[in-house]
Parts: C-alpha cells; structure tokens; sequence
C-alpha cells in the first residue's frame, strides 16, 4: 500500500496527530494517549541514562591510575553503585519497553490505545516517584552497596542512604509489574480482527514475553528489598547469622529476580531487531515461528538460571549442576535466533541505512556476549572469573552492547513515524560505526582484566592491569561522544528535519500504514489483516533481483 | 608476578581450568568466524542493487535445516557442560590428609592460622605439592576468597563455614585478593600467598613466634570459658561427652540425625537449643558474643583433635 493509493481510498477529514492535539503541559501530564506516555517515559530515561554516564564517566576517569587520583574509596563505591541502579532500573528495564513498547504495542496490533491507558499513566508517575527516591539517595549522600545490595552488607554494615535508594528500586517495580500487566492485557484483548498470534510481528512477542517476566518475577525483587529494610529499619533478624538468619538468602530472592531481569533487558532488544533485518534486507524473517518459540523459552527458562550467579557462594554442588546445565541449555534458543537474523540476509536485497548499522552491530555484540556467557555457565571457568572484569564486560555486551544498540536502532527505526521528521542520515550512520567501536574498545580489555584476576568493583588495583584499564577508559571516551551525537541530532531533527511520509523505509507491519506522526487514535479506519508479517516477498521466494520499490509498485497493481 | 598478557598455573587445578578456558575460547572464536562471516558475506554479496542470484530459496533450507542446527547447537552444549563438570566434580572434595589452615576475613584484611598456631595477616605460605586445606569463615560482612594464579575462589560467609583446596605446583609470591564486595576498602583486602619448598616451609614454620597450636588454644578455651564444667569426662552434669564426636552421626532429640562437622560444632556452641542431643535436657546457655571466630575455630579443633583418640566408654 502506498500513500497515494490510502489517500485516494478514503479521504481524510483533516485532524490534528497526537502531538498536536493539546499542546499544554497539563494536556502532556494528564494524557492516557500511549503514544505520549511513550514519550514521556523516552525523556525520563533519557536524563538517566545521562546520570548513569555522569557517575561512571567519573569512575572511568579515577580508573586510568591503580591507586586513584580524583576520589576518596568511599565515593568510588557510591558512583558505581549510583550507575548500576539506575542504568539497570531507571533506564534498561524501562528502556524498550516503556518507550518504543508503548509506542508500538497498539499500533502494530491495530489497536486505539493499551488496555489500561490511566494504568499506563500511573506507571509512569511510579517511576517518577521512585527515581526521586533514588536520586535523593545520590544527593543526600549516596549509597555504597552496588546495585546488587548483597546482605549482610547492605542490611546490617553500610551506613549510607540504602533505605531511599532500595525504596527507589521497590517503587521502580511497580511501574513494572504495572507495565506488564497493560501489556499483557492488550495483546490479548486488543488485536485487530484477522490479527491471529502467528501474524503477531516479532517486536509484539518479544514485548509479551518480557511482560510475562516483568510480572512474574518483579514481586520477588520487591520481597527481597523489602527484606532489606525489615533488618536495616527494625531491626528484625532475617539475615544476620548470629540471630539465626541466613544471608545468601537474599542472594536467591535477588537473583530470582535478577537473573530474567536480564531477559526483561534483552528480549525487547530482540524484538526490535527482528523488524529492522527483514525490512531492510527487504527478506521474510527466517523461521517466524521458531524466533517466537525461542523467545518464550527464554521466557521460561530464564526463570531456572538464577544460581549461576552463586557457584562461589557455598550453595551444594548438586544445586551449581543443575544451574550449570540449565544455563547452557538456555544459551541454544539465543543461538537459534542469531543463526535465523544470519540466515535472514541471504538472498537478500540488503541496504545500510542507520537503523541496519545498529540492528547488525547489535548482532555482533549479541554474540560476542553470548558466547562470554558460555565461560560462565562452565562452573570451573566461571570459579575463576566471576567477580571480576570478565563478568563486567559480559554483562555489558549483552546489555549494552546488546540492548542499547538496540534501543538507538528502534529509536532511528521508528523515529520519523514518532516525530513526523526526517533525521541526518549520515550523522546517524557515523554515529553507529562510532558506537560500535567505541564499545568494542571499552568493553573487549576488560575481558582480559578479567580472565588474568581483576576484581570488579576495585577503587584501586594491582599494577599490571593499569595498561587494560586506561584502554577501556578511553574507548569510553569515544563511546561516550557516540552516545551524545544522537541527543543533538535527534533533537535538531525535531526543528528542522525534513518531513517523513507514512512509511520512509518501505516497511511491512500496521504501524507504517497510519500517518507520520499518528492521529490520537492510531488509525482512521478499522485495520484488518489477512497475511503473515514479514511480507516482503511471496511464500518461499527470496528478495528477488529488481529494486524494492519496484516490487511493491508490482504488489499493489 | 603476573606477566602482562599470561597468568600463572600455579596450582594442579589452574592447568584443568585453563584447558576448558581454551577449549570454549576455540569454539567461540569459529562461532565468531562463522556468524561474522557470513554476515560480511551476505552483505556484500546481497547488497541492494546487487547482480548476485536471488530467485526462490533453496529447498533444503526448511524447517529441518533449522531443527538440525538446533539440535547441533544443543549436543555442544551438552558437551561442554559435561566436560566442564566432570572436571568441577573431580575437584570437589579437599583430598584426605590435607594440610589444613584456618581463614577469618573481616573489613578489611586476611588472618590466617596454621596447624601449630602461626598466625599471618594478608598472607598465607603454602608448601609446594602439597594439598591445602582452607576452612574459612567471616566475622562480618561476604568476603571472598580469590586466588587467580591457582584458578581457585570461595566466598567467605559469616555465620557459616566455607572450605577451599588447591596444590600449589609452582613457588613463588602470587596474589591474594578478596573479591566480593565488602565496602569501603574492598579494594584494598589484598594480600599474597607465598609457595615454599616443602623443607622451606616447615623450616618458615618453626621460625614464627611461638604460639599455641589451635587444639591447644581450644583446651584453654575449653576450661577458661567453662565448657569442661559440664561436659568434661568428670562432670556430674548430664551433658553429650565429646570424645570421639568429630565425624560421628549425632541422633537428636526431635529425631533428625546430623554428622558432627565444623558447621554442627559451631552452631551447637552458638544457637545450643537447635540442634539438640537425644536424651539430655537442652540447659546449655549460648556463647553468641562471648567467642570470637578464631576461638571459635580452635574450640572446633580441641573438639576434633579429642576425636582422634580412640573412645574411652
């Protein structure tokens, strides 16, 4: 379908699109629209995210010495703790979700909004409320338990502001639980007639999926905070083992959380990714239904992998096997999915824009921190590296280097749909080489700190790993530049970018056939589907040798 | 020291590491080479606008072309997972006659203690080719004991007693680090761990201050803090001798039966109502507060040592 042949279908009453309709600040604070809940939730982590960076910027800099130059030990563990909790609460748990998921979600099902639209708002003023706390945590002081909060540290030893900052995340939580719920709710009420489950787009399922996660594994998170504060406030014995209480206790309830709260990161990630390949490598998605089965098992198994966090703890051994197999058994769905946005390429008819550059870098360091994971689901291996570099650099390949990359690459993907505007394509593409370098150099030392016995979170250190460290310090330099372009760009795009049609990348999917930016009720018409997504070629072909435009030219006759 | 780029093998079970470390860094190089490549392919060869062939897709790559690198991906993984536990269960329990030391952690340093009571802070000299021992415990917060060149680490965990063994197979200084977050100078509970000729260590040994050997300690202890008023051999009060205990399989009174290990030991002493002895009353009062870990550890040690005689009813 092509904008002219909508246009000539069915004559449009002119109306104003959901970013003109009401321009006041209370219209933007009191608004059920979902389109500008997403928005405003994209400005909220926008300014954590810029927070997170502030605080590890200046732990990357006290870094380039051994034995520190800047800082006291005591603001070093606040600034890591500081950039923990809130890059992993306030800015990658919301990040995908929250922003492009709300966003979507209705538009790529055909509905007029979530299901609970005054929910969706409430979650969001949740977060608000909660980064408060978290942030006067920071300012009051700061908070020195790492993100991770371990007893009986954190309950009974630091005497920093651990009540606000775990208040914070036990808000945080809710929005969660929250979110997922609405989403729940709305793709199971709200498809659009001849919307079946397998013509749901991927970024739907992966949305699903999270939720799934979101809601069942939030409410321990919170039991676990909760607990904190039992022992820190009152005083109640829940972990101090000399009132009878156990502290790796806690370390179950987190990670019980924790650990799929890492798939509450990356499986939206996935989602996105598996629309921009196919739309610009104009290919059906290889194995629909197997990305689908993949992610549920993620889903599902992400919930029995939270012990692998613990082989050093003192758990039984009989527990570590068991966490052992099951974590390498996990790593075979995120295998299929690779293999199948590989296989997505072939015969392809495979353009560069900004958001493939992301989507593709994303692949790359999908892998790259998944194969990492290998090393530590091997129980001896992972003896040897936990607790160290090489974890760090793990963890932030697959959710940074992974999820983040991701984020940019929805954000350049669904832009001009969001704003109606045009951003500098060439700016966009200089910056996603310049993020995928600059990662690669922050992140790829740090395996080897790692692997030769660096521990993480050291204000000071041995000697000889100086030479790694000021090697990532430096890559973080260049990604930090890499992470600031899009914020002058993006936004100069908003003043001055050219207009965007309905659909500029010539995408499939209901979101593209509604109007850039969309009315405040997403279509002007009932939407009604009778083709699986992906639809960029016949049943069994492949891309086919003419240029794109000409083959949708072809379609629509 | 540490070279730059390599880490020592330093112990027996860092060469077994090592191995499975290279195995997984192979395997993921090719996963690597292969993904990256034929990403680089495609994208060259499938570039828009393109002449390479595109036409209808190949038959054979269906739904059992999937399933078959489905499976492949599963049988590796099954594969590594068992090599590296089998390697992770062989190295499991401390072999017997092992030379066992005692390690506290606290904000922020190491102590250590050898059989005849030589104390060290920060540091722990180990003979070489001989497997040691390690009972750890913390008298406040998670610390966790790590030692890179040997491939070995263990959280230290209050209120409860890890252990920890290697064979040092090389001499030298190599670093001791805590690795898990303790606070405000978790960076700085560093210390080293010196491995001596056998002869070396034992001449080390008698060179250090005098000190009581932790059994000895704990006979004092035994009298000074009242124990041997109930359950010394002479006592009229009804109370669980504890000759001969160390090891045994205890019955207690609510039916369970428990092994009289460290960890029994020490919550006996600590929470005395918990695990109680069929057959007496449960009249002993809590020491919580009055023992630090250390006394605690050579309490242990008395008791164990009183094990190895042969029992006197």
């Amino acid at each position: 379908m092509t904008d002219s042949l909508l246009a000539g279908e069915l004559p449009l009453p002119p109306r104003p699109d959901y970013l003109r309709h009401g321009s006041t600040v209370w219209s933007w604070l009191s608004t059920t629209d979902h389109k500008r809940i997403a928005i405003l939730y994209a400005v909220t982590i926008t300014i954590f995210f810029f927070l997170g960076g502030a605080a590890i910027t200046a732990v990357r800099l006290e870094l380039f010495q051994p034995n520190g130059w800047l800082m006291t030990s005591d603001s070093y563990n606040k600034l890591f703790s500081f950039h923990g909790i809130i890059m992993v609460w306030f800015f990658l748990v919301p990040s995908i979700p929250n922003t492009l998921g709300n966003f979507l979600l209705p538009l790529m099902i055909g509905a007029p909004d979530v299901a609970f639209p005054r929910l969706n708002l409430f979650s969001w003023y949740l977060t608000i409320a909660a980064g408060a706390f978290t942030v006067y945590a920071l300012v009051a002081g700061g908070v020195d338990t790492g993100w991770t909060f371990y007893t009986p540290y954190s309950s009974m030893f630091s005497n920093t502001h651990v009540f606000a900052a775990a208040a914070g995340v036990f808000v945080v939580g809710f929005a969660s639980i929250a979110t997922g719920v609405n989403f729940i709710a709305t793709t199971h009420m709200l498809r659009a007639p001849g919307m079946t489950w397998f013509r749901l787009p991927l970024f739907v399922w992966a949305i699903y999926a999270t939720s799934l996660i979101m809601v069942l594994a939030t409410p321990v998170l919170a039991i676990s905070l909760l607990l904190v504060i039992a022992e820190r406030v009152f005083g109640l014995p829940i972990f101090d083992p000399a009132r009878g209480g156990d502290p790796i206790l806690f370390q179950h309830l987190f990670w019980f959380y924790s650990h799929p709260a890492v798939y509450i990161m990356v499986l939206p990630a996935m989602g996105v990714v598996s629309e921009i390949i196919p739309c610009f490598a104009r290919r059906r998605i290889f194995g629909y239904d197997f990305m689908v089965y993949a992610m549920l098992a993620i889903a599902g198994i992400g919930f029995f992998v939270w012990g692998h966090h613990m082989f050093v703890s003192g758990q039984s051994p009989l527990a570590s096997l068991v966490f052992s197999f099951l974590s390498f058994i996990i790593a075979v769905p995120s295998a299929i999915k690779v293999f199948n946005w590989t296989a997505s390429l072939y015969r392809g008819q495979i353009s560069f824009e900004s958001p493939m550059l992301y989507a593709l870098g994303f692949v790359g360091l999908f892998t790259t921190g998944g194969l990492s994971g290998l090393f530590l689901a091997s129980i001896p291996v992972d003896v040897h590296v936990t607790d160290t570099y090489f974890v760090v650099a793990h963890f932030h390949y697959i959710m940074v280097g992974g999820s983040v990359s991701a984020f940019f690459a929805g954000m350049h993907f669904w832009w001009p749909k969001v704003t109606g505007r045009r951003y500098p394509e060439s700016w966009a593409k200089f910056a996603a080489i310049l993020m995928y370098a600059g990662f690669n150099m922050t992140f790829l030392p740090q395996f080897f700190a790692g692997y030769l016995g660096m521990p993480r979170r050291y204000h000071t250190y041995p000697a000889e790993f100086q030479i790694y460290n000021v090697m990532s310090s430096a890559g973080a330099a260049v990604l930090a530049i890499a992470y600031l372009l899009p914020l002058f760009y993006l936004t100069w795009s908003l003043f001055y970018g050219g207009k965007a049609g309905r659909n500029p990348f010539g995408a499939t999917g209901l979101e593209w056939t509604t109007s850039s930016p969309p009315p405040p009720k997403n279509f002007d018409w009932q939407p009604r589907i009778d083709r699986a997504p992906y639809d960029y070629h016949a049943e069994g072909m492949s891309a086919g040798t003419d240029p794109p435009e000409m083959q949708n030219a072809k379609e629509t006759q | 020291m540490n070279s730059l780029f390599s880490l020592p093998e330093a112990s027996t079970h860092a060469v077994t590491v090592d191995h499975i470390f290279y195995l997984l860094l192979a395997l993921s190089g090719a996963t690597v080479v292969l993904v990256f490549g034929l990403i680089l392919l495609f994208a060259v060869r499938y570039r828009r606008g393109s002449k390479a062939k595109r036409g209808p897709m190949p038959e054979f790559l269906g739904r059992e072309f999937e399933i078959g690198w489905t499976l492949a991906t599963l049988l590796t993984f099954a594969f590594l997972f068992w090599w590296a536990s089998s390697a992770d269960l062989s190295s499991l329990a401390a072999p017997p006659h092992a030379l066992e030391i005692h390690v506290v952690s606290k904000q922020w340093m190491w102590k250590t203690q050898h059989a005849n009571g030589a104390r060290e802070i920060n540091a722990l000299h180990v003979p070489l080719h001989e497997p040691v021992h390690l009972l750890m415990s913390s008298q406040d917060v998670i610390h966790s004991f790590y030692a890179p060149a040997f491939r070995v680490k263990q959280d230290v965990v209050p209120g409860r007693d890890t252990d920890i063994w290697f064979e040092a197979s090389k001499t030298g200084t190599f670093p001791l680090l805590c690795a898990e977050y303790c606070g405000t100078n978790h960076s700085a509970m560093r210390g080293e761990i010196v491995v001596m000729q056998p002869e070396d260590y034992a001449k080390w040994l008698t060179r250090q201050p005098e000190g009581d050997d932790l059994a000895h300690e704990g006979a004092k202890l035994f009298v000074s803090q009242g124990c041997s008023g109930c359950h010394a051999t002479s006592s009229n009060v009804h109370a669980p001798r504890l000759a001969g205990l160390y090891g045994r399989a205890v019955q207690l009174a609510d039916g369970r039966t428990v092994t009289a290990d460290d960890a029994y030991l020490r919550d006996s002493i600590l929470q005395p109502k918990r695990d109680v002895v069929a057959g007496f009353e449960p009249i002993m009062p809590s020491f919580k507060g009055l023992l630090d870990d250390g006394e605690i550890q050579s309490l242990t040690a008395y008791i164990r040592s009183l094990g190895e005689e042969p029992p006197n009813d």
